[in-house]
């Protein structure tokens, strides 16, 4: 009998990760610490016709891009004269199951089948379940979703509660763990055991889904403003929604447009711990998994992650949950539509950066999601306060994430925080040649490529840490 | 008695506090890791019996019997009237000089 102890699973996970994906990573590796990242891309072996045609085939893209007229007149109310970025939205609520995610699950569900997978499984507490699901029933595939979902009292998080019934009413069979890391070890077991493919949010299938956004957010302001946006703002987590859409871009247009993540700051909360969880109102959209998966983006459920952010950001900011709650609440109130507010992350960003760019600006926000019970503010912020959380007015730089939520007193206190990326893109070198002492100039090249900085920037860092480069590696 | 055929949710340990993984905090590490899921009854039993599931895929998984027809009872929670006067703010800046 095989022998299905933590230790025992985790170290079959190579050779589970191989058959459940179907793709062999070794290929792709090169130097000590290199992979190349394009050849993986374009192995998948789908254009972005191609994409485009399957996803229109299953409910998927095509959301329209909206120009929010009344929420910009509140960002000039109170930017300087002449300022006040026109915001647009992408309304990716529209998507069947509700969220960009659909984008990301329709070529994973999609090349499942063609490939003979009898299912899918996927570990997500987030929207991609939902969507997961929603394809696999299209397609008539069975679907396992795996989620972080009770603390160890057996509280759950409403809003992961909701994604497990959005999950079930799609078909889907929902497995639920309380709060750890080792949900990966459930999630090896449940591919082993099923022979599913691994709808990871990290294969290269998933962000080749979202580059159809980044493209189509070109197309339709082109079509709407007769221009390029200036700005477009991702909420970003795991990263893929910031590269796919990058990707996209790049593939609509040669000119640079500025691409910027944006988290909410949950800083001081562990994502591991089970006294946390219950502790923050965003599961996703977050920085305890944005800033480490830019610093590490393989730290994902795949060998290599396709989802790779310091790729692509030109600028990385924070905003506050007291703020993104009170954005979500400015959004229905002035443009009639209600969305969930993990969604709206980028919205909030949005305000804040709109009021230092002139009035003929257009500032892109790339996404919303489905709103509703258990994920409506209005529920969070209620659950905030039942596990003690003080939510109250005031000025929203007092929040401390955990202790309380701060609803602005007024909306120009909304203030995005930008974060260093200089210093990101040191930990992420370090990160990738801790324990070395010499990497060849491919592994060079693949570093500079993976912080999108000068060479000479890379060197330093790596001279620092006393690593030499070229010759035989150690 | 909860028949046999019955759509019900159990709960098992997945890991004890001693099989968890080393980089974990402590809270976490003190308890054990907990999985529920859900699935048709194999055979009639009782709450808090040891039972076999069928779930929806067609897995089998064994657990205490939690709930029979487990429900959705989550909500838009108590209501928060700071939401109420974020709305009015927000549509007094920008339409206040229309009126």
């Amino acid at each position: 009998m095989r022998d299905n102890s933590y230790r025992a699973v985790m170290s079959r996970r190579n050779e589970i990760m191989l058959k459940s994906v179907g793709i062999d990573y070794r290929k792709y590796e090169n130097g000590a610490i290199g992979f190349d990242y394009e050849a993986l891309m374009r192995d998948a072996g789908y254009s972005l016709d191609e994409v485009i045609a399957i996803q229109r085939a299953s409910g998927v893209g095509g959301t329209p891009l909206k120009e929010l007229k009344n929420f910009t007149r509140l960002v000039r109310a109170s930017s300087p004269p002449g300022y006040g970025a026109r915001i647009f939205i992408k309304d990716e609520a529209l998507n069947d199951s509700g969220s960009f995610k659909a984008r990301r699950a329709s070529l994973s569900v999609y090349h499942a089948k063609k490939m003979g997978y009898a299912g899918v499984v996927t570990a997500t507490s987030g929207n991609y379940g939902a969507a997961v699901a929603s394809q696999a029933a299209k397609h008539g595939l069975k679907a396992i979703v795996v989620q972080e979902c009770y603390d160890s009292r057996g509280v759950g998080q409403p809003e992961i509660i909701e994604k497990a019934r959005a999950c079930e009413a799609y078909g889907a069979e929902v497995v639920q763990l309380s709060v750890g890391p080792e949900l990966f070890y459930k999630f090896l077991l449940l591919l082993e055991e099923t022979g599913y493919f691994n709808a990871s949010l990290y294969t290269p299938y998933s962000i080749l889904g979202i580059e159809t956004l980044g493209y189509e957010i070109v197309e339709d302001a082109l079509r709407l403003t007769g221009r390029l946006p200036d700005m477009i703002i991702c909420t970003n987590a795991g990263g893929g929604n910031l590269t796919g859409t990058a990707r996209g871009v790049m593939r609509a247009t040669k000119e640079k447009i500025e691409i910027v993540g944006a988290s909410v700051n949950l800083a001081g909360l562990h994502m591991a711990s089970d006294h946390d969880f219950n502790r923050k109102s965003f599961t996703t959209g977050h920085t305890g998994f944005g800033v480490p998966f830019m610093t590490n983006p393989d730290r994902s459920d795949v060998p290599r992650s396709a989802a790779r952010p310091l790729r692509y950001i030109d600028r990385y900011v924070t905003v506050r949950q007291g703020e993104v709650f009170y954005i979500t609440e400015a959004l229905v109130a002035l443009e009639g539509i209600e969305r969930g507010p993990a969604g709206n992350t980028s919205l909030a960003a949005a305000f804040s950066l709109a009021r230092s760019l002139p009035e003929d600006k257009i500032i892109v926000v790339q996404e919303t999601e489905y709103t509703g019970a258990g994920k409506h503010h209005q529920a969070q912020l209620s659950f905030a306060r039942s596990q003690g959380i003080d939510v109250r007015f005031g000025d929203p730089r007092t929040e401390v994430p955990g202790r309380d939520i701060v609803l602005p007193e007024e909306p120009w206190m909304i203030e995005a925080f930008d974060l260093d990326l200089d210093y990101m893109r040191r930990r992420r070198i370090e990160n990738q040649v801790k324990g070395l002492r010499r990497i060849t100039d491919e592994d060079l090249e693949f570093l500079t490529a993976e912080t999108n900085a000068d060479e000479d920037f890379v060197r330093d860092i790596l001279e620092e840490m006393k690593v030499r480069i070229g010759g035989k590696v150690s | 008695m909860i028949k046999k055929g019955a759509w019900v949710q159990i709960k098992k340990i997945i890991l004890a506090p001693e099989e968890r993984a080393e980089n974990i905090p402590a809270d976490s590490k003190n308890v054990p890791l907990i999985m529920w899921v859900k699935g048709f009854l194999l055979e009639d039993a009782a709450l808090g019996d040891e039972v076999a599931i069928e779930t929806i895929t067609g897995r089998l998984e064994k657990g205490t019997l939690v709930s029979a027809n487990p429900a959705y009872k989550h909500d838009y929670g108590d209501f928060v009237p700071e939401l109420l006067e974020i709305n009015k703010k927000a549509k007094g800046i920008v339409f206040e000089n229309e009126r």
